[in-house]
Parts: C-alpha cells; structure tokens; sequence
C-alpha cells in the first residue's frame, strides 16, 4: 500500500464521477486543439498553394473568394473565357503568362475528386492572336527578367515545373495527382471514366504535397464540355510583371474586367494572414476561459471530493498522516484528471479537426502531435491551480471534527 | 509511566457559552497498563481520549508521553508520534470504505513509508492473528460489524504502537460480540505489553480494565487501580 495507490484505487472506484469532473477542461483543450489544427493547416496550405501556383495574380469571379478556388465546390461562380481574350487585346503591359482553369469537384466512382481544366501551352502557343501578343514571347520575359528569374530560384523543384508548364494535353487525355492515383488505383494508361466520358492518364504527377495531388488535369475543352459551362472558367491565373503590379498592372486589370475580383498573391496572403491573427486572439480568448471554467470546475469537483472524505482525511490524519500526505492525496489525484484531461481533449480536438477540416476549411488537417505535449501540459497546470485551494482547505481540516461519528 | 496528564482543561466554544469538557483533569497511567475510562454521556470522554494526542487541542494543562511533554510541540511532531506510537480504535470502525481489509491494515505501514513486500507480510500476520486471513480481499461493508472491528484492531496494532486509544470499541457490537473484541483486547494488552486506554460506558468492559478512572462533568471523581 502507498498513498498513489490509495489515490488511484479511490479514482478508480469513483470513477463515473470522473466524467463530470474531467467535461470542462476535456472539452477547452479540444476546441484549442481543433481551432490549432486547422489553422495552422491551412496556414500551411495556403503558403504551398501559392508557392506552387507560379502566378502572382488571379482574375476571379465577382464574390469567389480563394477558398472557392481551392474547394471548387459545385455551385462555385464562374467567368466568362473571353475575359482572356480581353486582356490580351488590351493594351496592358507587363502580363508576363496566363492561364485560364475550370476546376470542378467531381465523382469519378464513389469517390470525390477535383477536376481542373487547363489550357495547355502548345495550345495557347497555337492562338495566333496571343502569340502575337508575345505571351510566351522571350521579349516580354526578358523585360521582366528580374521577376522571373526570381520566381524560377523559387520554383526549381521539377514537381512544380512539370505542372506550371505542360506542353501538351491533348483532347480524352488527362494529369492525374498522386492523391487522386492513389485512391482510384491509377497507373499511367490506364483509362479511367470522369462524369461519363473515358479519358486516358498520360502521366500520374508526383507528389507535390498541395492539393494539386487531389486533382485530375485534363484539357480545358474537354472540361468545359464536360460540365456544360462553354466558355466559362474558375479563374485566370496571371504572371504578371513585377514591375508592372506596381505601376498599377491590378488597376488597369480591374478596369477592363469591372465584374471580376482582380487580387495579387500578396492580398490573399495578407488575408489569410488576417484570418490567421483573428484565430490566434479567438484561441487567446478561450484559453483564458478554460483557464478559468476548467480550473473553477476540476477545483469544484476536488472540493465536492474532499468534502465526501472529510471523514476519511480525519481517519487518516488519526492514523498519523500529516498535512504534505494529505496535499499529496489531492494534487495527485488533479495531477492524473490534468493528464486525462490533456489526452482526452488533444483526442477529441484532433479527431474534431481532421473530420471537420475538410468541411469547414476545405483542407487535410494532419495531427499535430506536438499539441499533446502542450495539451497536458496546460490541462495540468490548470488542473493543478484549480485544485490549490480546495487541498489547502482539506489538509486544514480539524482531525477531530471529522472523526465524529454520525 | 507512560503517559501522564496534569491539570488538563478543554473550553469548547458553543453559541456563544463556554463549556469545560475537561475541568483540570490529572492521571497516570503505566506502561502495560489497561485503562478504561467509564463517565456519564457527554463527560469529556472521548475529548480525553483524542486531545492526549493532539486530534483536540488542549486549552491548558500538560501532557507527558514516554518522559517527553507533548502538549506543547507542533502538529507535524504528533502527527508523527500519532504515526509512530499510538494506535486508535473508535466505536464506527473508521475504516476506508474502498480499500480492502488488507490494504486497510497496511495504511499504518504505507505511512511508515515500509516497503510494500513488508507490508503485506506483517498485515497478514496480523490478519491471521485477529482471526480474518480468509477475509483479506473483503471491502468493508462486505464484512459484519465484528469483523469490521478486528480489522479495526489489527491496523492499529499492525506498526508496533506503545499505547491503543480506544474510544467506545464495542459501542456498536451486541454483547457476545463485545466480549470477543473485549477479550481480543486484552489477549494484545497481555502479549504485546501494549498499553491501553479504552473509553466505555458498559460495565462488564470497564471490569478489564487493571486501573480505573470515571469522569463525571469533565473531572475526575474516582480512580482506581
Ligand atoms: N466540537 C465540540 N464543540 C462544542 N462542544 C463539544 C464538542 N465536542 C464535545 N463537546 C461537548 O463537550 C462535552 C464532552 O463531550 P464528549 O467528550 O464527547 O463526551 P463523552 O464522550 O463523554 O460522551 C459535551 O458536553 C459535549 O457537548
Ligand atoms: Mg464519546
């Protein structure tokens, strides 16, 4: 017999009555933990998305926001292809590429997979009319030499090359992401049946770690067709000219295309990094609640036990256990509820996180298992405050009061 | 001597009076010695017994054990001659309700700190010795009320104590019960040399005791050994 064990065979006895005690602090740290999750996710989502798109400017639709563009949900707002067209034959200097994709969730079997259209190089290359603008022309990239090449010591990795650039993808032909290769078992060539119409894999991309790996490329033609939106598509993807973004590139992109949201790369990450802040004082905010809800809870149910024992404290204190054995006792027992709780909630919080994340944020929340450590770490301590007084008051007790018999 | 009280007096406070639940009470008791202390309900009874070692504060008076004054030392002190030297009795068992009969027993020893192999061998001694080795596993409520109170009396023999504080022991036992703890008592007072102060109001459990004292509105008025 040692006083821990006392401890755990009194917690274990009792313990249906952990349940109510354990409810406040469990449920705190699991909404931090879910709120953590999924933002830091996202927050990383959303600097490899954009490290990856290899553009500097997108062109949406009035009122798509960038999650549209990276959910792509069914009823995500479109614009018209010969907006394209417009800023080609406007007079706009400093657009340096563009690429225009229609990206759709779609089924392909049972599962739920992200279908983008592209226009492929050799295609665009083939529209006399933007070749004569000098869109893929080396004149336009030498005059922007300074961005580009700073764009490219970026971008190097061939994953993100192979992607930024293909050449060609003929019409019945299709990219498929690793994700996407995994999950409906693909290999190059094999042929493979997206909303009714057999398209053949050419290549299954490697894995870039974006949620490029969940998408199928296919030509935007095809797409187009596919999804009955002829001539519509998600978002125009500009490289623009550094120089020329700040010599009002955006303004004058807004002014020929007035029903659209012009926005740089810049916008999005400052927004998300406004989003990001908002979370962090969200997050701030109720740890300061849960400091107090769960510790007055966990010190609320430590009292309610103490007074429960108070005969069982006189006993012992008989039996000669001085004051520290009786502290002992308490803090241990909040020391174990503050470990339970840390675990219970990080479960909870992460289980919530990575089932929710996908439906609220549209992304992959992974477990972040350094938050366990944290997780205990806060639950204890706030277990351990809660429970101070209540243990201070139990090891005052008058032994004798509490013998008395009843 | 073993213990010695001189001119002991406890005032309790109560609504706003004051009541003498020891009015300069002074005794002697020896070592081996089987005391009873027998009294009128509300004599100061079981406020002599607990407040010798410090489960009552004293208002004045002093108190010698084994040759040193104990009145005036701190709570951790008697806490720990509570630990080391005294085991009590009390007429409700006082057992822990979750702990098994012999993890009961062993609590005396886990505050000793003795290791735990150690423990169970002399808890089962003394199991065996209050006639309950067949009981170990019980909780207490899955005990009658006589075993209940040789559990009760094997932990507070289990560390080896000088002196047993028994307050009422037999008070919730029918009479042939009350003989067998009574008998126990005494078999522990003769074996061990363990000496024993046993409060009561029975007359045939007053009959063990080797030195009598009777308590009549917190004094003394008769002693007898
Ligand atoms: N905690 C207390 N507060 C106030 N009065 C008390 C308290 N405990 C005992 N008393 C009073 O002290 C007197 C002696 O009580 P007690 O020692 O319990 O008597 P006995 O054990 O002989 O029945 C009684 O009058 C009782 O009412
Ligand atoms: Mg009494």
């Amino acid at each position: 017999m040692t006083i821990s064990k006392l401890v755990l065979i009194e917690l274990w006895k009792r313990k249906s009555q952990l349940i109510t005690g354990l409810l406040a602090i469990t449920l705190g740290i699991a909404v931090i933990v879910a709120i953590q999750s999924v933002s830091v996710v996202s927050e990383q989502n959303v600097a490899r998305n954009l490290d990856n798109l290899g553009a500097n400017i997108l062109v949406l639709p009035q009122g798509a926001s960038i999650d549209d563009y990276y959910t792509s949900d069914i009823d995500a707002p479109t614009l018209p292809m010969d907006y394209v067209e417009r800023i080609l034959t406007s007079t706009i200097a400093g657009v340096d590429n563009m690429s225009p994709k229609l990206t759709r969730r779609v089924k392909v079997g049972n599962q739920s997979v992200v279908l983008t259209g592209i226009l492929p190089k050799s295609e665009i290359a083939s529209k006399p009319l933007w070749q004569s603008s000098g869109l893929l022309g080396a004149q336009l990239k030498t005059a922007c030499a300074p961005s580009s090449s700073a764009n490219q010591s970026h971008g190097m990795e061939d994953t993100k090359l192979q992607r930024k650039a293909i050449d060609t993808l003929y019409s019945e032909d299709c990219l498929v992401g690793s994700q996407v290769a995994q999950r409906l078992k693909l290999s190059a060539n094999s042929k493979i049946n997206i909303v009714g119409k057999e398209f053949k894999v050419v290549k299954i991309l490697s894995e870039t770690g974006t949620v490029d790996d969940d998408r199928i490329f296919a030509n935007l033609k095809d797409v187009q067709t596919l999804l009955k939106l002829e001539n519509q598509v998600s978002a125009i993807e500009i490289m623009g000219c550094c120089n020329a973004i700040s010599e009002g590139l955006l303004g004058q992109l807004r002014n020929i295309l007035p029903d659209t949201r012009v926005t740089t790369i810049g916008q999005i990450v400052s927004t998300q990094i406004e989003t990001n802040q908002l979370m962090k004082k969200i997050t701030l905010v109720m740890l300061i609640i849960i400091f107090f809800v769960g510790g007055i809870s966990i010190g609320n149910y430590i009292w309610a036990n103490v007074n429960e024992r108070k005969r069982e404290i006189g006993i012992l204190r008989m039996m000669g256990a001085d004051r520290s054995t009786i502290y002992k006792m308490f803090l241990l027992k909040a020391l174990i509820l503050g470990i339970a709780g840390g675990i219970l909630g990080f479960l909870l919080g992460t289980i919530a996180g990575v089932v929710l994340g996908p439906y609220l944020a549209g992304i992959i929340v992974k477990p972040l298992y350094l938050y366990l450590l944290w997780s205990v770490l806060l639950s204890v301590a706030i277990s351990l405050a809660g429970s101070l007084i209540p243990t201070y008051l139990a090891a005052k007790f008058d032994p004798h009061n509490n013998l008395q018999e009843d | 001597m073993i213990l010695q009280g001189d001119k002991i007096v406890k005032q309790y406070n109560h609504k706003g009076g004051r009541i003498n639940a020891l009015d300069h009470v002074s005794f002697s008791v020896n070592k081996g010695d089987f005391v009873t202390v027998t009294g009128p309900s509300g004599s100061g009874k079981s406020t002599l017994l607990l407040s010798l070692f410090g489960l009552i504060r004293l208002s004045s008076g002093t108190v010698m054990f084994d040759g040193k004054r104990i009145d005036n030392i701190t709570d951790r002190h008697l806490t720990d001659i509570r630990k080391k030297s005294v085991g009590y009795i009390l007429q409700s068992f006082a057992l822990i309700p979750y702990l098994t009969t012999i993890q009961n027993v062993m609590i005396p020893l886990a505050l000793e700190k003795i290791p735990v192999n150690e423990q169970v061998k002399r808890a089962t001694e003394i199991l065996d010795y209050v006639g309950l080795s067949d009981r170990k596993e019980h909780l207490p409520r899955e005990l009658s009320a006589g075993q209940q109170q040789r559990v009760a009396i094997a932990r507070s023999i289990v560390h080896h104590p000088q002196i047993i504080m028994a307050d009422e022991p037999t008070g919730n036992l029918d009479p042939t019960l009350s003989l067998e703890i009574l008998e126990f008592l005494k078999k522990i007072n003769l074996d061990n040399k363990i000496t024993i102060m046993m409060v009561t109001h029975s007359p045939i459990a007053a009959e063990y005791g080797t030195m009598k004292l009777h308590l009549n509105d917190g004094k003394i008025v008769n002693q007898k050994s």
